[in-house]
């Protein structure tokens, strides 16, 4: 890791701090400021995606502290983000829960769901964890189809917007501020979670297992707890996913979704807090380019040996595909990599050696 | 319940079993030579499937041109998959050859949706259509005819396991890679023949169940419900594979009974292979005759 010179940490505290130097902290504050002025400058349509980017990213986040740092895999991620969505919901239409205080009840809810499925987690690695979570996925799968009561069955449920004293964030514009509040509270608090003790042993189980063990770092205990928080996490992004578009359909949270999470994770960096976000945003436009793509194509002889139009929904699926393979051969850590090398690059020049 | 309709659910379920049984193999076979989790199993019954199918309506090849032509190219693609894809994964954390093949399914699928369209497509009839009577009971040709692939896939992959010295080298490989190597096995050919031999008998399953049920996206199901048989039989054991489909097809057909007579869900049979599977998992995690591995630092 590069550090500017002159720079002396003289204790743990300093070391572990999240904005270390000064630069970071103006890029801190500098980065907030550019956030609240966004809604003010962009597009709605700029605006939809970097709200998708937005509750998208903070489940991406849950799943890569889980993933990335804890080294737990789970093919199920998407049915933690409908939970939350439908927990949300039911919570507000039911019991008459503000929908402020129902999100992150949602999560709170979620996250136990997540320390059911991830009991059995606490006894496996690697591909039984994999197979384990599929079959989470199948199950909860069936749940919303089956559970009238919690999501509405096959009508789906009604999600109201969010309301604080009145006050109703029914525009994108008004939304986004909700949001960005949300989003900037769950990166600073992955952030400081990573520098704590349980940060630590989440990594420590990750590296190696059996020496974080023999350290005494309880395993089941701490591979449970990485299962919770990142279903908080998931929980959390669907719940607000919900009260942004009003209504959730019990179609949508399937396995495809699952793996987009993954790929997100993966595109981004593994443990990677920045990396989840990169990824995040790269799944996200990645079928607007691919839009654009096919719309410059349209009706050129590329366009119509290959009927693309036809098609977008599967070449998008088939980019998802593609675009894992490639980065897991081609790029293993992901943008933050690439990012944290061109930092270096730009560091260090004229000379790079 | 009364005897007889216990004993047609039964051979019903040893009819789907069997075809669960193959693919489960052939997803022990893989990960037994070369530790690869295949998620993209179902997939390959996909291609096979559809392969054949464009061979036989488009081509109008007759079947028995057909079948061949198509396991010789799933041959190749088998082994285009582990040299392209897997091979530079080797080395590298599970979880990342998970993702691979996990990676390598949607684009499988959503190429074969792409290409041949979402809806399901018939097969021209292979075998003749009638009944015959197995213990009594009304069996139609195809489903018997299926049930007889299977096991003859089962019987080849035996002898190929015991007799052959490929199958010896393979066997070799999976007990330890190092020795076997030192031995003159070239494990970059074991890999790569464990794929193509993978690809090439799920295509014939793929094959099975599409003339059988006709060609559609619905045939990757069966590379997620390989799972629960695996789990259930131990991953790396590939009787513990048979049985585990045998298993799994058996409790969906009475699930399916149990379902319709009293519960009226619509798809237990569906999700409880997955129930099962978690319960499994929490009990006993090796599956049946699996290894139990010892962790070493």
């Amino acid at each position: 890791m590069l550090r500017p010179s002159g720079e002396f940490v003289q204790s743990y505290r300093l070391d572990t701090q999240i904005f270390r130097t000064r630069n970071t902290r103006y890029a801190a504050v500098l980065s907030l400021i550019v956030l609240a002025l966004v809604p003010l400058f962009a597009g709605s349509y700029a605006l939809n995606l970097l709200i998708q980017i937005g509750y998208l990213g903070i489940a991406a986040l849950g799943l890569n502290l889980l993933v990335g740092f804890t080294g737990q895999i789970s093919i199920g991620h998407a049915v933690f983000f409908g939970f939350g969505a439908f927990a949300s919901a039911c919570l507000n239409n039911r019991l008459g829960i503000p929908v402020i205080f129902s999100i992150p009840l949602a999560a709170l809810a979620t996250a136990l769901v997540g320390l059911v499925f991830g009991l059995p987690a606490a006894r496996l690695k690697g591909l039984y964890l994999a197979i384990a979570t599929l079959a989470a996925q199948f199950i909860l799968q069936d749940f919303f189809a089956r559970a009238h009561w919690f999501s509405g069955g096959v009508s789906g449920s009604i999600a109201e917007p969010i309301t604080i004293f009145g006050w109703v964030a029914d525009t994108d514009e008004k939304f986004f501020y909700v949001l960005a509040v949300f989003f900037v509270l769950s990166l600073l608090l992955v952030t400081n979670l990573l520098r704590t003790r349980d940060g630590r042993a989440f990594v420590a189980v990750r590296d190696h297992y059996l020496s974080a063990e023999m350290m005494g770092i309880n395993l089941r205990y701490y591979r449970t707890l990485a299962f919770g928080i990142s279903s908080f996490y998931a929980g959390l992004g669907g719940a607000l996913y919900a009260h942004y578009l009003g209504y959730v359909s019990i179609e949508g949270f399937d396995i495809l979704f699952s793996i987009q999470f993954l790929a997100m994770i993966i595109i981004g960096g593994l443990g990677s807090v920045s990396g989840s976000i990169l990824g995040t945003a790269f799944m996200v436009l990645l079928p607007q380019v691919m839009e654009w793509l096919t719309a410059a194509l349209d009706g050129s002889w590329i366009d119509t040996t290959l009927h693309l139009n036809e098609g977008t929904a599967f070449l998008r699926e088939m980019a998802i595909g593609l675009v894992i393979v490639l980065f897991l051969i081609l790029e293993p850590d992901g943008l933050a990599h690439r990012w944290r090398q061109i930092k270096a690059y730009w560091k260090l020049y004229p000379f790079s050696y | 319940m009364d005897g007889h309709l216990f004993l047609q659910l039964m051979v019903n379920g040893v009819m789907v079993g069997a075809l669960y049984g193959v693919v489960a193999m052939c997803f022990v076979l893989i990960y037994k030579a070369s530790h690869v989790v295949n998620f993209a199993q179902g997939e390959l019954l996909l291609v096979g499937a559809w392969v054949c199918w464009f061979f036989v309506v488009k081509y109008q090849l007759p079947f028995y041109f057909a079948f061949p032509i198509t396991l010789a190219f799933m041959v190749v693609l088998g082994i285009l998959i582990q040299v392209v894809v897997l091979r530079p994964m080797i080395g590298e954390p599970i979880i990342s050859v998970i993702m691979a093949t996990i990676g390598l399914s949607i684009f499988l699928q959503a190429l074969m949706k792409w290409i041949f369209g979402v809806s399901a497509q018939p097969f021209p009839p292979v075998f003749s259509k009638g009944t015959i009577e197995v213990l009594g009971l009304q069996v139609q040709t195809e489903y018997a005819a299926s049930t007889l692939a299977s096991a003859v896939i089962m019987a080849g992959f035996a002898y190929f396991f015991k007799y052959s010295r490929m199958g010896l080298a393979m066997r070799a490989t999976s007990f330890d890679q190092q020795v076997a190597q030192s031995l003159g096995i070239s494990v970059r050919q074991v890999f790569a023949l464990s794929w193509a031999i993978s690809a090439a008998v799920s295509a014939v399953a793929g094959v099975v169940i599409g003339v059988v049920n006709g060609v559609s996206a619905g045939l990757s199901l069966y590379g997620i419900k390989v799972f629960p048989a695996v789990i259930l039989g131990g991953l790396d054991s590939i009787v513990g594979g048979v049985i585990g489909g045998l298993v799994i097809g058996i409790l969906e057909n009475l699930a399916h009974y149990v379902d319709r007579q009293f519960l009226n869900w619509g798809n237990l049979h569906e999700i409880v292979p997955f129930y099962v599977l978690i319960i499994i998992l929490m009990v006993k995690p090796y599956g049946l005759f699996g290894t139990r591995d010892i962790e070493r630092l």
